[in-house]
């Protein structure tokens, strides 16, 4: 673990336990940086989805692979990236999962619920990988919201 | 908090008792085993009780959809039963509260099954 400022950031394997530890890391800097019970829920959530994509998508458990993982407490918002080593992730093919015909899949939802959850979603093709960067305004920051304030 | 998963049953339904994280893993696979080892035994009426549910990811949601789809192709039927805030939200964003028969009462839901 890395601590620099308000950044935290992790070099992780690509196992199941990782992805409780950014989950557990997410819900605790999301109730630091004063969010509401729901929304530290959802930010968590968010960031367990998207480190479940880099462990189970991305890297594909491959021991020699490992996630990349940093939180950083802006004072305008709490942002998130998540990076995998995985062969990368073309967004626009991820099908509608509110589509009639994918609505009963097993499978495709977390991405949605990441962009459902979050106000700002962000992906990026390294090579290799994807990094994804997940991005909530902070409550009662209105730096954030500019344009309403308008 | 590992899932854990009990069966009993009521008037011919089997009402299965959840509790714990339904996540990627051991939570979703207890899950997928419980339905399938119903199945197997000839148990196609099962309530699927989430009331000590706490959390469920993606995955999770992911299984519901499959013992869902696996009861209703064997011509069986599955119900959801008190559902947390939590879940009940991630059911309504994703487009699926009204795929699921949900019920909040037990002895509702064991009348509302096909005899």
């Amino acid at each position: 673990m890395k601590i620099a400022g308000n950044r935290v950031s992790y070099t992780l394997d690509s196992t199941l336990e990782s992805v409780n530890r950014a989950e557990q890391t997410a819900e605790n800097m999301a109730a630091r940086a004063g969010f509401s019970e729901d929304d530290c829920h959802r930010i968590s959530m968010a960031v367990r989805e998207a480190a479940v994509n880099a462990v189970l998508h991305g890297n594909a458990y491959d021991p020699r692979k490992k996630v990349r993982v940093a939180f950083e407490n802006t004072g305008e918002a709490l942002v998130i990236t998540i990076a995998d080593e995985g062969p990368g992730l073309c967004e626009k093919d991820v099908p509608n999962p509110l589509a009639p015909e994918n609505l009963l899949k097993q499978s495709g939802r977390g991405i949605f619920l990441i962009r459902s959850f979050m106000d700002d979603v962000k992906f990026r093709t390294l090579e290799p990988g994807t990094e994804i960067t997940l991005i909530k305004h902070v409550p009662g920051n209105s730096a954030g919201h500019t344009e309403e304030a308008k | 908090m590992t899932m854990k998963a009990s069966t009993r049953q009521v008037d011919g339904v089997t009402v299965v008792d959840l509790s714990g994280r339904i996540t990627l893993g051991e939570g979703s696979v207890v899950l997928r085993d419980t339905v399938r080892d119903l199945i197997s035994h000839g148990d196609k009426r099962i309530l699927l009780n989430l009331g000590d549910v706490t959390y469920i990811d993606s995955s999770g949601i992911g299984e519901l959809v499959s013992a869902f789809t696996t009861v209703r192709n064997q011509g069986g039927e599955l119900k959801l039963l008190k559902l947390t805030k939590k879940v009940h939200d991630l059911l309504q964003i994703t487009k699926l509260y009204t795929v699921f028969d949900v019920r909040d009462d037990e002895a509702q839901a064991i009348a509302s099954f096909k005899k």
